[in-house]
């Protein structure tokens, strides 16, 4: 096989890696517009906030500590402990589920039966929001996520596959981080849709998604399964969080992969979980590939705004996506 | 016949209980408009009551009130006996209270199957973690379940659209698994709004005879809402009339057609008050 080929399958591999990034933060976005309509604008800042929860955990930072020291004149910072990674998220996960109910009672519970704008607009306010107490809380510097995972590229596949082209291929190059990744993300999704469709709670998920009124009337409470649906979102910001935040560092930049996750739902649909997966799968192979193939030709730099043409020349030939519900009107 | 102690035996011999839900003084205003205007009845167990009268009477603004989706701003509802808080709808349900809908709120995306088995939500005792430990328990659970849900299934003759998505099914079919749904919660009381609207004579034939049956059968009390003046009197056995928010008429259907209210409603007197 000729190395420039063996160069591309390395790319889509490497795409197929990135994508799995994307549709990890997009599944947060499907799960909470399916559940309540609620386009949540806040779910990149979401994953920032439960990584530098987790870091801060971690090591034991003292939460509000600038805001504590100012007032009080103290200097403390840190508690002197570290937490094991594990029961670190744990405790994130719950802290999570506590912002969840915040939310649904002191935002949401007022603004029920709101035009979706209104609601789409209360999220862009939560993400400022929340960016600001994430800052407050654990301070603006970039933290590294020291969780143990493993690092770099994979030396063991580049060996094995370093005979496969001749002199000029070196074996494929993967990142170990992503293939981790890849796993935490199947075992994830794996576990949304049991959970969706085995669990009472599951169940009671896909009613309230279906409609609101039937599910009051078989005994659901709405406000139960928003409190369910954000604290899942909050879980699956957590795990992005973990991965975007392993791979380049807990910095506030991190909330802007929100943006990335737009055109992965353009392309799956803002209503299917198999959507968002395979939409993030697309973008990650094309922009990986298109950069590769014709990146060359432009100057490069096409991994910016190839998936925002992609998703363009979705909203114009087919609307609803690829997995989302066929939006017809019957007259 | 008003006796709230001991009830009374219908023409065809069925014996009616004790007072179930007791609506006393209920006033429900929507900004300057009173959709309901002091009105008190009540429906007793095993009983099938027919709420009647000319759009815009608040029928179904009374069906809300019981279920809980409206919140009346005047009056008490009474359940057993006791006088009820005001509630959620979910909580309504949970109290064993069931409905249907005039425009139908089933889950269209999913199977006749899984909208039935919503129905069983509140049997489903193990939450999400009890269900993942202890899978015996929960196992039993779904099976029992499943066991009541294909029981109703039968019961309204709808095995053949088991697993067909309810989007595709046409309006007859949907009011029938509407009212699966509700059954299998195996409601004390069964609330249903307009069940045989926009349905052809036949259609209207089966689903009478299915809320007889259900009445029959699990001695469902049943409060229903019908345009159809000949289903109303062939099926209740007792019919409270409204127009404009009043109640004009209350008795066994006999009572009510000779009611001269009720007729002037129906006829439509000129309203001199």
């Amino acid at each position: 096989m000729s190395a420039d080929f063996l160069y591309g399958i390395e790319v889509v591999i490497n795409g197929l890696m990135a994508g799995v990034m994307y549709a990890l933060v997009a599944l947060g976005f499907v799960l909470i517009f399916k559940a309540s309509g609620i386009f949540n604008f806040a779910q990149g800042v979401m994953a920032l906030f439960a990584a530098l929860t987790l870091v801060g955990i971690m090591e034991g930072q003292v939460p509000f500590a600038h805001l504590i020291n100012a007032t009080f004149g103290t200097e403390i910072h840190h508690f002197g402990w570290h937490v094991p990674a594990l029961l670190a998220i744990f405790l994130t996960v719950g802290v999570m589920v506590v912002f969840a109910w915040a939310v649904q009672r002191f935002l949401f519970r007022h603004l029920v039966g709101q035009e979706p704008i209104i609601l789409f607009m209360a999220t862009i306010g939560l993400a400022y929001f929340l960016e600001g107490v994430g800052d407050l809380m654990w301070g603006s510097d970039i933290k590294t996520l020291a969780l143990g995972l493993p690092q770099g590229g994979a030396r063991w596949l580049e060996d094995a596959t370093a005979g496969l082209g001749g002199e000029d291929f070196y074996g494929f190059f993967i990142d170990k981080l992503d293939i981790v990744a890849t796993g935490v993300a199947i075992v994830l999704v794996a576990g949304l849709i049991a959970f969706s469709q085995y669990t009472k709670h599951g169940r009671a998920m896909r009613a309230v998604a279906d409609d609101h009124q039937a599910a009051l009337s078989v005994g659901i409470s709405l406000n139960f399964i928003w409190i369910l649906v954000w604290s899942l979102a909050g879980f699956v910001a957590l795990v992005a969080g973990i991965m975007w935040g392993a791979k380049s560092g807990v910095q506030f930049s991190l909330s802007l992969i929100a943006l990335k996750a737009l055109p992965v739902l353009m392309l799956g649909g803002f209503t299917s979980i198999p959507g968002a997966i395979v939409g993030g799968l697309i973008i990650g192979v094309g922009e990986k590939l298109f950069e590769f193939l014709i990146g060359p030709m432009v100057g490069g730099a096409t991994e910016n705004w190839f998936a925002y043409v992609l998703a363009l020349l979705f909203l114009v030939f087919r609307p609803q996506g690829l997995f989302g519900e066929k939006i017809i009107e019957r007259v | 016949m008003n006796d709230r102690q001991t009830g009374y035996v219908t023409e065809d011999g069925r014996q009616i209980g004790d007072v179930m839900l007791d609506l006393r003084d209920i006033t429900l205003r929507f900004g300057g408009v009173e959709a309901i205007k002091n009105i008190s009845f009540d429906i007793r167990e095993g009983e099938i009551r027919a709420i009647i009268g000319p759009n815009g009477a608040g029928k179904s603004s009374m069906l809300n009130v019981i279920s809980g989706f409206y919140v009346p701003q005047d009056g008490s509802v009474w359940f057993h006996g006791k006088k009820r808080a005001p509630l959620k709808p979910y909580q309504v349900a949970r109290q064993g209270i069931a409905r249907t809908f005039q425009n139908i709120a089933l889950f269209e995306g999913m199977t006749v199957l899984d909208n039935i088995m919503t129905g069983r939500l509140n049997y489903t005792k193990s939450g999400m973690i009890a269900q993942a430990i202890w899978k015996g328990k929960a196992e039993r659970e779904e099976t029992e379940n499943r066991e009541k849900v294909e029981r109703v299934i039968d019961f309204l003759e709808i095995q053949a659209i088991r697993k067909t998505p309810v989007g595709r099914l046409p309006y007859g079919l949907k009011k029938r698994v509407e009212l699966a749904r509700a059954l299998a919660a195996e409601p004390k009381l069964l609330l249903l709004d307009e069940p045989m609207a926009g349905m052809n004579v036949e259609e209207k034939e089966d689903m009478s005879r299915f809320i007889l049956d259900v009445n029959d059968e699990f001695g469902t009390t049943i409060a229903l809402i019908e345009h159809d003046m000949g289903v109303v009197m062939d099926l209740s056995d007792r019919v409270v009339v409204m127009d404009y928010g009043k109640k004009i008429g209350d008795g066994t259907p006999d009572e009510v057609r000779n009611n001269q209210a009720v007729i002037d409603a129906y006829l439509g007197v000129a309203h001199d008050e």
